[in-house]
């Protein structure tokens, strides 16, 4: 395998008696979609927000693109190709869908120490940012304040925001949740085209998605990484289906 | 210039140049019906809507409710009478030194103050500005409590800040100056960043903002056109004393804020005009209505600014209607 573009080592998190992130130590590489599953309180959230930097981990390290990141801060790991979603819809919600994207552009179109010109025509933004609207289908809603989009629109909106810096990870907090089917599958179908281009970090509840898009699963049961493999691997895994899977998901292909 | 103009279709935009208008021939209309005292209002108002505008940049702007906003008319106005009283006249000197200590003064304290949120930062800027006021209280050789009577910054053969109307004018330009740079602000990519992180600033570092960055740079930014407000109120009295960075002129300037309405353009201007006219004429139009009733307007005042605050979220500038649509493209 090539060099993982993210890898944690031994990361270790506690919150007074809680160990909620317990020696975990994953990759992920150029271009798969690793997917991070596993019940509520196994710690998924809480590694996320150590690989973001929102979240310092009391021991282990974090490698993003080749270099030690462990103690960067969130801005910088972002400069370095680090894009997320938030698992709760984090959009600016008083600027319209275009505006919103622009920003996400401007945050990698260098400093923002401009006062004088007027940031909504400098088409260096808003042309990326029409782009970016229309890869994810929301090129009608330009102009809508980002408030009164419906729920899976701003889930939309949110992944062009963080696509818009041409990101080397993508790191998804259940992109799915809260959508109907409908939205769903036309979110599993963007997220199946961008496989192989680019690397994503998928952390979702809904299996179907998961077992569809996933080249790679890691199974988080109380803080720790109890299995990692293809999705068949995992579907196989008795540990895996006892603590978690149960029967019901077991059939999906 | 197209959008000013298509702004003056609308009762917002008439009622903002008439305004300017007004203000701009102020010291005219005052001489020709003799009412120099009504100029002197006209000044302080022209000099505080100056602060007001700085502060909106962070307060309204930015979200930061900083509650040591006249801490900057002080470094601005003790630049001015620190140096005059040391025999240093020339406002080329004073007014650049003025300045710069403002902004000196505002990078210090947002460098600290801005890594707290909400109370915590009200307290602290407000701590801050108690403090340069206890020095500027106890600065025996500038007049501690009583403040010091310095004579006005001098600028030979450009102008004469004695004369009333010539320092009515200029106050009044760098008004227009200060609009005007407020305006490219809130529409730049700075301003952008900004009010991105108003609105969520945990998106904003998430985008790859380094928000606090920005932030810092804004209150600086706001410092620096405070000291120049500090600066001119120096000038206008030619006094400078502890009072004029009292806690109490801070909340003056968060309510004329507040009254004119928060992170618009002309908002801050609309609140320097309603609060003074208030202050000036709610008195004796009180005392008509019996004796000494005029000494407790603030009993007036204080519920009107709660009505604003309930039923006017956006000031008085939300009782002009809608504001005109972004331009998007």
């Amino acid at each position: 395998m090539a060099e993982p573009l993210l890898r944690t080592d031994r990361l270790i998190k506690r919150f007074g008696g809680l160990v909620a992130t317990d020696t975990v130590s994953i990759d992920v590489q150029p271009g798969e979609i690793h997917a991070l599953i596993g019940p509520n309180g196994a710690g998924k959230t809480t590694l996320v927000s150590q690989i973001t930097g929102n979240t310092a981990p009391d021991s282990g390290t974090i490698h993003f693109a080749g270099r030690d990141v462990t103690r960067l801060p969130t801005h910088a790991r972002v400069r370095l190709g680090l894009a997320r979603s938030f698992q709760i819809t984090s959009v600016l919600r008083e600027f319209t869908a275009l505006d919103n994207v622009a920003l996400a552009v401007q945050a990698h179109a260098g400093h923002s120490f401009r006062f004088l010109a007027d940031a909504r025509r400098d088409e260096r933004l808003r042309a990326p940012a029409r782009r970016g609207l229309e890869a994810v289908g929301l090129k009608d809603r330009s102009d809508t304040p980002a408030a009164t989009l419906s729920h899976g629109e701003q889930r939309q909106l949110e992944i062009a925001m963080a696509l818009a810096g041409d990101p080397k990870l993508l790191l998804l907090d259940e992109p799915m949740a809260g959508m109907g089917a409908e939205e769903s599958q036309h979110m599993i179908e963007f997220l199946r085209a961008l496989r192989g281009r680019r690397a994503v970090l998928l952390i979702e509840h809904d299996m179907d998605a998961v077992f569809q898009l996933a080249d790679r699963i890691t199974v988080l049961v109380y803080g720790r990484a109890i299995a990692s493999g293809t999705p068949d691997e995992i579907r196989a895994n008795a540990e895996v289906r006892q603590a978690y899977l149960g029967e019901e998901t077991a059939g999906t292909a | 210039m197209a959008v000013f103009l298509a702004s003056l279709r609308t009762p917002r935009g008439l009622l903002t140049a008439l305004v300017l208008v007004l203000l701009a021939v102020l010291p005219l209309l005052t001489q020709a019906f003799d009412q120099r005292y009504l100029l002197s209002i006209g000044t302080r108002i022209v000099i505080w809507a100056i602060a007001a505008v700085s502060l909106n940049m962070i307060l309204g702007y930015g979200g930061l409710v900083s509650f040591g906003h006249a801490v900057f008319f002080g470094v601005g106005g003790y630049a001015v009478g620190i140096l005059s009283a040391n025999g240093l006249h020339s406002g080329w000197l004073q007014w650049p030194v003025g300045i710069l200590a403002a902004a000196a003064w505002a990078a210090l304290v947002g460098a600290l103050s801005l890594r707290t949120r909400g109370v915590y930062f009200i307290m602290i800027t407000l701590a801050f500005a108690q403090l340069v006021y206890y020095v500027g209280a106890g600065l025996e050789a500038y007049g501690a409590d009583d403040g010091l009577n310095i004579s006005r910054s001098r600028f030979p053969d450009v102008i004469d800040l004695r004369d009333k109307a010539s320092f009515y004018w200029l106050c009044f330009v760098l008004l227009c100056g200060t609009l005007w740079f407020c305006q490219r602000f809130a529409t730049s990519r700075f301003g952008f960043v900004l009010r991105g992180a108003k609105s969520n600033d945990l998106r904003m570092t998430a985008l790859g903002f380094p928000v606090f960055h920005y932030r810092l740079a804004a209150f600086t930014i706001s410092g620096a056109f405070g000291g120049l407000a500090g600066i001119l109120l120096a000038n206008e009295g030619a006094y400078i004393s502890p009072a004029m960075m009292s806690w109490i002129k801070s909340g003056d300037l968060i309510i004329i804020v507040v009254l004119g309405g928060m992170g618009t353009l002309f908002g801050p201007l609309y609140g320097a005009i309603a609060f003074f006219a208030l202050e000036e004429f709610l008195p004796p139009l009180l005392d008509l209505g019996g004796k000494d009733w005029g000494e407790y307007w603030q009993i007036v005042f204080g519920p009107m600014l709660i009505l604003i605050a309930l039923y006017a979220r956006g000031g008085i500038d939300s009782l002009l209607g809608r504001t005109q649509a972004h331009h998007n493209g």
